[in-house]
């Protein structure tokens, strides 16, 4: 297939894999994370690792946008749902998170009117079909996705909708890399920066990791190849001594973002003032809320949100995971208590989150798999 | 309760950051500390990873000790842990074995079923005789390429000719909702018709029931058939040995990737049609020029990884295949992609998933090809002893990685 094979070469793979091999120091450990959570995907479900020297090391981040969404809000989006006359809808990764009673999937089930969408615009349109309900869409993501939410919005206002509402999720990308920076748990030695995030707010944010932190950022792709090959420039960078933002997704991301979309967030969303990450606790300025202009649309204000904080489950080690201090498999209940199919925590739901995807494609340690391979 | 933003409320107090990521890192130092005097104390297995690495937590173990927990975990007794039924349920994948294997074969354990293969074997008189049965609930009812009446007689005829049998005689029910067309089950009826003939089979009994508007979707069917085996072969998913080859009839994931188009919620087009057809021809032409057939399956919801699977389960083997060799038409890989899924787990309706001897590999290759319905037929992978119980797929990329059973999709209703 065209634009995809190209980027999943294994001749050019095994070429990259050497440069990267020749770049390191001998004895030295380099430790990069891929912040978001389409690259960890991209990783397991390629196999990349077994590209990679031992002594390169991925650590997983906390760009999973269901993975960050505290249970607290799961619950609320559920008391929300549970309202008479309302229609919930969520993206689809959405529907398994599990809040303290369960997931959408389970209230869904329960006769809880939840449906799973494709894009906020198709809340849009169940909303003009059902004039005698009211549609809230349960908006998640980063940036990624907050100017899809932005333009809905936007246009539910100059059609004059009014049985429409978002419950307002999204968050920014920049300040949780900020917490991971100042942990004290991890040491990184840089980071593979996010693709899709960077072509709405470009590359510009990142600079303070790369001047006030000292650390190499390189903003890649989702193909297999674009890592490989973040992973090679994010190397070069260390072994001339330098740290700098480097872009390889030029062909999607541009340096300032995308102009359109950043407007269309700030014309209908603002910052506030400290939002509840999964695991990683209150973060200020780290998401956003719909602003005042557009209060008809914020179903926070619409309904009655609890806003109650709800602890994680004890067993749950979802923070750690976000955070890339603990891997995958380090967590007390991976793989035997928490499954994809019956997950306790939000990282083993999504397909982007690093529990499910080490569970779904890499649940296998390296030397077997090359035994397997090679045999 | 009143209406109100959480950034608002007073649980997360008044000067936000500085506090609570303070008391959070507090307390992960806390907790760090603790740990490390405590790892202090235990060897270091992780000693490798140079200066500065974390110390190893108590009581975290090493990964292959991990693993092999899971393994165990993965062995034990399937529970049904919801309290309701949810569309995973019913999606053929990881929740929906757990269903059937904790309820209903809990509940009506015996030989006969225990195998769970796609028709039961049975002596009636000293006959031998298939019999499965499955029902139809796809929508949209017409589609590219076939319609819920085909699909219905193909696919009960399919599981008969996996099973080694004959099929003979079909049973239709019907379940249709007040309001339903009468021209459109005329439509569905014909089609079952013309699926019965050119499978060579015949429908003998029904049965109808019509219930309230909205308490179905239009029309959905049941069929049962029964076939004769007549000649005594041992297949079986579980009969699977190392050494063995593994092959798929054709390009798959046509039907999955055009009823998802079909329902028209995602603006996508590709010029994709459904697979839907009677496999008795092929499946004939196939045991006889390759005794050496362990296995075959249509591979149906779950699509191919989760036939593979059922493979490595239940012969305690490792399955090994490479995606390059796996056939997936360009429209279907496209589709997928766009749509984030993996074509391994998309519905078939017309698609063997055969495991073979690998000495009778090239017969059984080119028995399959030499049929209409197998000509795109290729050998995608083998039977290797370890690790038992795991699919492994050599990615295009040149990695290698785990294809599990599919966990809940929420895929739309495809059979």
């Amino acid at each position: 297939m065209r634009f995809v094979d190209e980027f999943r070469n294994a001749d050019q793979a095994h070429a990259l894999s050497a440069k990267i091999a020749g770049l390191c120091e001998p004895g030295r450990h380099y430790k990069f994370m891929e912040v978001c959570g389409g690259h960890t995907h991209t990783i397991y479900k390629h196999g990349l690792e077994d590209y990679l020297p031992e002594s390169v090391e991925l650590v997983h981040g906390p760009g999973c946008p269901v993975c960050v969404i505290p249970m607290g809000r799961v619950d609320d989006a559920m008391h929300l749902a549970a309202n008479p006359g309302v229609i919930m809808t969520s993206f689809g990764d959405m529907m398994r998170v599990p809040g303290s009673n369960g997931s959408f999937f389970d209230a869904k089930a329960q006769g809880t009117d939840i449906r799973m969408v494709y894009s906020p615009l198709d809340s849009l349109k169940i909303a003009r079909q059902n004039p005698d309900k009211r549609v809230v869409f349960m908006a998640i993501g980063f940036e990624t996705t907050a100017p899809s939410t932005a333009m809905t919005v936007l246009r539910a206002a100059a059609e004059g909708l009014e049985n429409f509402s978002i419950f307002c999720n999204h968050v920014t990308i920049v300040p949780a890399i900020k917490a991971i920076l100042d942990s004290p748990d991890l040491r990184l030695d840089g980071f593979i920066g996010p693709g899709h995030v960077s072509t709405v707010i470009g590359c510009r944010p990142y600079e303070f990791i790369a001047r006030d932190y000292g650390k190499p950022v390189v903003v890649a792709g989702f193909e297999p190849l674009d890592i490989l090959q973040s992973i090679y420039m994010l190397m070069l960078q260390l072994s001339e001594g330098r740290s700098e933002v480097e872009n390889q997704y030029t062909r999607v991301v541009p340096w300032d973002g995308n102009l359109v979309a950043l407007k269309a967030i700030g014309e209908t969303m603002e910052l506030r003032p400290y939002f509840e990450w999964r695991g990683l606790g209150f973060i200020s300025h780290s998401a956003l809320r719909v602003r005042a202009e557009y209060a008809r649309f914020d179903a926070e204000l619409l309904f009655d949100v609890p806003g109650v904080r709800v602890a994680d489950p004890k067993a749950c080690q979802c923070g750690e995971v976000l955070k890339g201090v603990l891997k995958p498999w380090e967590c007390k209940v991976f793989g035997t208590a928490c499954t994809p199919e019956t997950p306790i925590g939000t990282c083993m739901v999504s397909p982007e989150g690093a529990c499910a995807a080490y569970y779904n494609f890499g649940r296998l340690s390296r030397k077997r798999v090359k035994e397997v391979s090679n045999s | 309760m009143t209406a109100g933003r959480a950034d608002t409320g007073t649980d997360a107090g008044g000067s936000v950051q500085e506090d609570h990521s303070a008391a959070w890192v507090a307390d992960a130092l806390r907790e760090h500390d603790e740990l490390t005097a405590l790892a202090a104390e235990l060897p270091n297995p992780r000693d490798e990873r140079g200066p500065g690495a974390p110390q190893p937590l108590p009581g975290t173990v090493r990964e292959e000790q991990v693993l092999e927990r899971i393994d165990r975990a993965r062995r034990s007794r399937p529970r049904v842990k919801e309290e309701r039924i949810t569309m995973s349920h019913g999606a053929g994948g990881k929740a929906t074995r757990t269903l059937v294997e904790a309820i209903f074969l809990d509940a009506f354990r015996n030989p006969l079923l225990e195998p769970l293969e796609d028709a039961a074997r049975l002596d009636v008189n000293g006959s031998r005789v298939a019999l499965t049965t499955d029902s139809y609930v796809v929508s949209p009812l017409f589609f590219p390429g076939g319609n819920i009446g085909d699909l219905a007689v193909n696919g009960t005829v399919n599981d008969l000719a996996v099973s080694g049998a004959v099929p003979l005689y079909l049973s239709a029910g019907f379940i249709l909702e007040e309001g339903f067309g009468v021209d459109d089950l005329r439509r569905i009826v014909a089609s079952m018709h013309d699926a019965a003939a050119a499978a060579g089979v015949q429908v003998v009994t029904g049965d109808t029931k019509v219930v309230e508007k909205g308490k179905a979707d239009g029309c959905y069917i049941n069929t049962a058939g029964i076939g004769v085996i007549e000649r005594e072969t041992a297949l079986g998913v579980a009969q699977a040995r190392p050494g063995d080859v593994v092959m798929v009839s054709g390009p798959i994931g046509d039907h999955g990737i055009t009823i998802m188009l079909a329902r028209g919620e995602l603006d996508i087009e590709a010029d994709v049609i459904s697979d839907t057809a009677p496999l008795n021809g092929l499946v004939a032409g196939l045991l006889a020029a390759a005794p050496g057939i362990r296995a075959m399956r249509d591979a149906t919801r779950g699509g191919v990884a989760t036939i593979l699977n059922e493979v490595a389960t239940d012969a305690g083997v490792c399955v090994v295949v490479t995606e390059d060799d796996i056939p997936v038409r360009p429209e279907v890989r496209g589709a997928s992609e766009l749509l984030g899924i993996d074509p391994m787990y998309v519905a078939c309706e017309g698609r063997l998933v055969v495991v073979v001897d690998s000495a009778d590999a090239a017969s059984a290759l080119a028995a399959m090809r030499a049929h209409p319905l197998g000509a795109g037929a290729a050998i995608i992978g083998h039977v290797a002893e370890d690790p038992p119980g795991i699919v492994l797929l050599k990615t295009s990329f040149g990695g290698t990685r785990i294809v599990d059973l599919l966990v809940g999709d929420p895929l739309p209703r495809i059979c």
